[in-house]
């Protein structure tokens, strides 16, 4: 028997399907999610009515739904980054984790300087640190052929361990002498506070305006350079890298290294622009690194495109903070978040392959 | 003598180790088909919730409510990979990224969260535990007592089915046909082997072990739904899998070795043995990635039979 269904590879691949089957994916991630709720006795109407009033609509809403658009966009651009080479970094949780720590060393140990110049130490502390930490994955992977979806994974529990030994279980350098019972880091929001500006009664962080000249940035990089290319060669056929002589090794601890940094520059902006603390719980509670995941997924690897989805699930992932209670229950917005990532997953199908139903080309042969 | 911590420390890495094995089980026979599954975490952790909700709503007998959560562990994880399943075989889209969409998904924050919620599952002890037995009261024989004969029933039940995998794949036709699958997908087609019927059932099957794996934690480690319970252990069950060399044999060991690693910091805090707690927390994540990158170079690869068509969808030659 001929399933009723057939996928047929596409010579072309048309430009339009680059942004509308996105939005399709989006859709029908919603259309599942309503399906989820009403099985589950809510109302999808009114839920999703509800995400959109707190995440979106307004400029409040819409401040916030920036200020978690900023971490998830750094993410983002880590994951996509990575994948852009048909590397998965799962890691960036970790190495977001990694930036937090080096730039809260350096936000605690230049407290006083002026703004622009602890800004720009703190982010390339993030930086720095988020690069190393994934560096150590891409060399596995190149040296050893590791699978990096695993070790990079590993390393992100490694991360999470070392955060709560920072905070929690030792008397680090980063933890509050003053604060014994209740454990937590120095405050460094006091010293090294980042500016936020205000523009049209939004507030706008400056670590967003950072995260999207890192956008545009790779976006250059990527389309421009000649880097660029010989990361889409390798991605496209490593033998054809190989034959044309690119150094396929050095490139994927370079591009794993760039993931990183992306990573870890959240990191920096989470603990300057945000919270003004190394928020060890509050940090592995949030787990930017894997929503970034999604966030990428659904920009298909655009990093232009990743700052935009960013501030959609950022809205999201907000409301689902602010709305969180006995008839909202936590874990709603994670799972609207894995079918988004569902259906962008499944929807490349769509810009890969026509689908073709058999019913019209067996009434064609009765004709 | 039985209190010797070697003793405590082997038993108790049997304990903590089944879980594992029986979700690197699952992992064995879905990479074995050739259908590489990363979601297994998401799905250890929809099986534990629903496999934690059984044992607060059915009655009966401890023995029937027991086996009834294990049930719906398993039934709950094989419908998760259906899911899998559908993506990665019918839709043919990328299997790395289809089994971290489960993770995610299904994962500590997303639908097994929101189960805990709606469910009112989360923070309340499971009436009924998977408790550890004592078999022919010899429970108490010096050393070997607590190590052979003091497990739960799911350990006894994981131990058979380590012997009738191993049986399985490596001794019947279904087996080989199975095998022949996940290495050379093309060559089993031709030779009028279902390779999607087989991929489907053994996606499934999988899932529905790491569901059974998932249950263990809300039903005997903990025993109480903790969001996010696993804590990796999924993870660490993938990488078992590569460690076994996709044997059950090898496996088994793999998992009660890492085991042990996860037991150690309470083993030894009960002790007193005075050692930093994280150093003892990071250990299995460390040697998750030693053992990787000791068995994953090229040669290693190779030589170990890894599934030749793992992650590889399969595309039917057609005009």
């Amino acid at each position: 028997m001929r399933s009723p269904i057939r996928l047929e590879r596409r010579l072309e691949q048309p430009k339009w399907l680059n942004w509308a089957v996105p939005l399709i994916s989006l859709v029908v991630a919603l259309v599942l999610g309503a399906i989820v709720l009403w099985l589950t006795g809510k109302n999808p109407i009114d839920v999703y009515q509800r995400i959109f009033e707190r995440g979106f609509a307004g400029k409040k809403a819409f401040s916030g739904a920036l200020e978690m658009a900023t971490p998830l966009a750094f993410t983002g651009l880590c994951a996509a980054v990575a994948f852009r080479m048909g590397l998965i970094n799962i890691g960036g949780e970790g190495q977001f984790y990694v930036g937090a720590i080096g730039a809260a060393w350096v936000g605690i140990a230049i407290g006083g300087a002026p703004t622009g110049v602890t800004i720009a130490l703190m982010c390339l502390a993030g930086m720095l640190f988020g690069s190393i930490y994934a560096a150590i994955v891409g060399i596995l992977r190149a040296k050893f052929n590791t699978n990096e979806i695993i070790t990079s994974l590993m390393m992100n529990y490694l991360a999470g361990i070392l955060l709560n030994y920072l905070i929690f279980n030792s008397t680090s350098y980063w933890r509050n002498p003053d604060s014994p019972q209740f454990p937590k880091s120095k405050d460094i929001g006091a010293r090294a506070d980042w500016n936020t500006y205000k523009i049209f009664g939004i507030e706008m962080p400056i670590a967003f305006l950072i995260a999207m000249l890192a956008g545009v940035a790779l976006w250059f990089l990527y389309k421009r350079t000649r880097f660029g290319f010989e990361v889409s060669v390798i991605a496209d056929s490593p033998k054809a890298a190989r034959y044309a002589g690119i150094r396929t090794s050095s490139t994927i601890v370079i591009v794993l290294a760039l993931s990183g940094a992306l990573a870890g520059l959240g990191g920096a902006a989470d603990v300057g622009n945000f919270r003004g603390l190394l928020d060890a719980k509050g940090l592995q509670m949030a787990g930017y690194g894997y929503t970034g995941i999604v966030v990428a997924a659904l920009a298909r690897r655009n990093p232009i495109t990743t700052i935009f989805v960013a501030i959609f699930i950022g809205g999201l992932t907000k409301a689902g903070y602010s709305l969180q209670g006995p008839d909202f229950p936590s874990g709603l917005v994670g799972t609207l978040q894995g079918l988004i990532l569902f259906t962008a997953v499944a929807g490349e199908i769509l810009i890969k392959y026509r689908l073709r139903t058999n019913l019209g080309r067996a009434t064609a042969v009765a004709a | 003598m039985n209190s010797n911590i070697f003793v405590i420390i082997i038993s108790s890495a049997i304990f903590y180790g089944t879980p594992l094995f029986c979700a690197a089980l699952g992992g064995i026979l879905t990479e074995r088909s050739g259908v590489l599954n990363l979601g297994v975490e998401g799905t250890m952790l929809i099986g534990g919730v629903s496999g934690a909700w059984a044992c607060l709503h059915i009655g009966g007998s401890a023995w029937f409510t027991v086996t009834m959560s294990i049930l719906v562990g398993a039934l709950a994880g094989g419908l998760v990979s259906t899911l899998l399943a559908f993506l990665c075989i019918t839709l043919k889209t990328n299997q790395t990224v289809a089994g971290l969409a489960i993770t995610i998904f299904a994962g500590a924050v997303g639908l097994s969260s929101y189960f805990a919620n709606i469910w009112k599952v989360a923070k309340t002890p499971v009436p009924r535990p998977i408790r550890t037995m004592d078999v022919f009261g010899l429970a108490d024989t010096p050393v070997l007592g607590p190590i052979l004969f003091r497990q739960t029933s799911l350990t006894y039940v994981s131990w058979l089915l380590a012997i009738i995998a191993t049986v399985y794949l490596f001794r019947t036709r279904i087996g080989l046909q199975l095998r022949a699958v996940g290495e050379s997908p093309q060559t089993a087609d031709a030779m009028g082997i279902s390779v999607i019927r087989y991929r489907y059932i053994h996606t499934i099957l999988g899932g529905a072990l790491a569901g059974i794996g998932g249950v263990f934690y809300s039903l005997a480690i903990v025993p109480t739904w903790v969001d996010g319970m696993t804590k990796g252990a999924g993870w660490i069950a993938i990488a078992l899998v590569i460690f076994g060399f996709w044997r059950p044999s090898l496996t088994l060991l793999g998992a009660y070795l890492f085991g042990a690693l996860q037991s150690l910091s309470s083993t030894l805090k009960a002790r007193g043995v005075d050692i930093s707690g994280d150093i003892l927390d990071a250990l299995p994540f460390v040697m998750t990635i030693v053992v990787l990158v000791l068995v994953s170079s090229r040669f290693a690869h190779r030589r170990l039979g890894a599934p030749a068509a793992l992650g590889v969808p399969y595309e039917r030659e057609e005009r």
